[in-house]
């Protein structure tokens, strides 16, 4: 009964197989490195997808094992970007004014230098001063840091806040949509520092690499497949003792857990932090990719959407979530960015861009009534219905 | 007689509504007692009044023989101080085995980071397994809890009560839709704990109480109506009335 962790959950070490199979042969594929035959783009699109893979384990954690619906970790997910973008931004620039000054006939001032740097990054929002809160971006290791610890900040002040006042439930989803709301119209301000709805850009070029995006590209994909295994692997052993079984209490019978002599509000906490710093993570893996991060990304809908797929793959199954989240995310890219065949229906015709949405929804509401537990629940069937004809 | 649980003038109230109305109530550290009484006589707001659910009014409420006060310490650390809570309805985590319903009950560091790296021992797998023989779940450890039988379920709630290794155990109405050899062997199961700990019954089943044996406590309106043997508080004139209407 006290076996090793890994013989416990057998389906971490095939999740773990297929994903390492899964990026080999990509990138033997890919332009960068292989054959060629997956295009630099779609690579980018398959690391964010690993990105967006990660963050719903991490909303798996939180909803389907801790029973916490929350809406708002996409704000989590959007720091982390905005907290390497910073860095990325700065940097990038700071090479550029470098270059350009030394041109001149006297080497530059290093006040020289932060002017020019603050001009370049901050003329789009009508100011050159660089706002306290950049006072680290040239430093990678710091901003590093800030990409775990500010989203695991801001979550452990707000979990503190609405666990303590034993907020619950629906009342508890609100108020998470509240937050990541908040924060999306702060950061539109221009007064909020970080360039107002313009957002941090040119995020894809790294600083002092020479490399051609086709391989950088790859660096990313590789780093979110390792993202994704280790996160996988850490939140898959979190869940798997006792301490799962505490939280798994928690979403089935709270007060009964309170009564085991279990202080819920700081179990609640615990999980709700680590999920934060999880997706702040994704997040900063996830931007880099994309090349630009604006205050959009972290609106309301983005963490419903995160919502949906965890529905859909299955809640309390971790490669659930996966799966849930790289089929729909990949199918919606395909829908929204125009490949997908109009169908002329002779008076109408179904243009794929606005119906997607209607698409989705209607599944979203056929796996809430038909499969309660998502793509994970039928795989489970499945394996019952291959036990029962093996007995 | 050493009190382990002391409640004295003990007032609550909600919207004006007067639940519990200057209780005082004794229990000594090996004893079982029966609360019963009318619906509406309090019994579940004494409940949750010790066990830090709802907070009194006024009145104090003395535990130990350090006398620690009650009031004002959350669910968890009176849970931790030793008194266990039985609902109801039976309330187990129906999505996992018996044998971790238990395990998780098992007295043992509550805090996150301890129960992160929490490793059972073989010791804790045998405490396990002498619980589920005391429930008579021996056969079932390894089955999900939401397949028992309701009767199972109120053994296996009371199984945790036990892992808990409490020395006050609060049991809500344990007999309620049980069969009569479920029953009897509930008794058996809780008159056996209380050679140990302390054991308070809710209970609105009179046959069940005259089985237990032991000193009942009759509430009505918030406040001790009469004490003593079954027999001798089915005497009194003043439960007469309040169970039979005047």
């Amino acid at each position: 009964m006290n076996r090793s962790f890994i013989a416990r959950n057998p389906s971490v070490l095939i999740f773990l197989g297929i994903l390492a199979l899964f990026t080999l042969a990509v990138t033997v594929l890919s332009e960068g490195f292989g054959l060629g035959l997956i295009s630099t783009s779609f690579i980018k699109v398959l690391g964010k997808t690993l990105c967006l893979c990660l963050i719903a384990i991490a909303m798996d954690l939180i909803w389907g094992y801790t029973g916490i619906l929350s809406l708002g970790h996409f704000a989590f997910f959007g720091l982390g970007g905005y907290m390497i973008g910073m860095w990325l931004m700065y940097e990038r620039t700071r090479r550029i004014v470098v270059s350009s000054l030394s041109e001149g006939v006297l080497p530059p001032t290093p006040e020289e230098i932060t002017a020019g740097i603050g001009n370049q990054i901050f003329g789009v929002v009508g100011s050159s001063d660089f706002p306290l809160i950049w006072a680290f971006a040239d430093s990678l290791v710091l901003q590093l840091a800030f990409v775990v610890l500010v989203p695991g900040l801001l979550a452990l002040v707000f979990g503190w806040l609405a666990f303590r006042s034993r907020v619950t439930g629906v009342y508890l989803s609100i108020l998470t949509q509240a937050m990541t709301l908040g924060l999306s119209l702060y950061l539109f301000q221009n007064a909020s520092g970080l360039r107002g709805n313009n957002g941090l850009s040119g995020l894809q070029n790294l600083p002092g690499v020479t490399a051609p995006q086709s391989v950088v590209s790859l660096w990313f994909f590789w780093a979110s497949a390792l993202a994704l295994a280790l996160g996988y692997l850490l939140v898959a052993w979190v869940v798997s003792g006792k301490f799962g079984s505490v939280i798994r209490g928690i979403r089935d019978n709270e007060a009964r857990v309170r009564f085991l002599g279990y202080s819920v509000e700081t179990y609640k906490l615990a999980v709700f932090t680590l999920t934060a710093c999880i997706s702040g993570i994704a997040g900063a893996l996830y931007y880099p990719q994309a090349g630009i991060i604006n205050p959009a990304e972290v609106a309301p809908i983005a963490s419903i959407y995160l919502a949906v797929w965890v529905a859909i793959g299955g809640r309390g199954r971790l490669y659930g979530a996966v799966i849930g989240t790289a089929l729909v995310s990949l199918v919606s890219s395909w829908f929204t960015g125009g490949q997908a065949p109009d169908v002329p229906l002779g008076i109408y015709t179904v243009k794929w861009v606005d119906w997607w949405l209607v698409l989705l929804g209607l599944s979203f509401v056929l796996v809430t009534l038909y499969a309660p537990n998502g793509i994970g629940g039928l795989i489970d069937l499945l394996k019952r219905k291959l036990k029962e004809t093996d007995v | 007689m050493n009190t382990l649980l002391e409640v004295s003038g003990v007032t609550v109230s909600f919207d004006g509504f007067l639940a519990i109305n200057n209780l005082s109530f004794q229990i000594a550290s090996a004893e079982l007692r029966a609360v019963i009484g009318p619906n509406g006589a309090g019994k579940t707001t004494f409940m949750d009044i010790i066990t830090g659910k709802t907070r009194p009014d006024s009145g104090h409420i003395l535990w130990g023989h350090k006398s620690l006060s009650l009031i004002g310490m959350s669910e968890a650390k009176i849970a931790q101080a030793g008194i266990g809570r039985k609902f109801q309805k039976p309330t187990v985590f129906e999505d996992q085995t018996v044998q971790e319903n238990l395990m998780m009950a098992l007295r043992k560091d509550r805090a996150p980071w301890a129960v992160l790296f929490f490793k059972p021992s073989t010791s804790d797998f045998e405490r396990v397994d002498d619980l589920a023989a005391e429930i008579g779940l021996s056969d079932a450890l390894l089955r999900v809890s939401g397949e028992l039988s309701h009767g199972q379920k109120q053994w296996l709630e009371i199984g945790m009560l036990l892992a808990q290794e409490p020395q006050l155990l609060l049991v809500d109405e344990p007999a309620a839709g049980m069969t009569p050899a479920e029953r009897e062997k509930t008794t058996a199961i809780l008159v056996e704990a209380a050679k140990t700990r302390a054991v308070v019954v809710v209970e609105h089943d009179m046959e069940f109480v005259r089985r237990l044996n032991c000193k009942v406590t009759v509430l009505h309106e918030g406040a001790v109506l009469a004490e003593g043997s079954l027999d001798h508080v089915t005497k009194n004139q003043d439960v007469i009335d309040v169970y039979l209407g005047r």
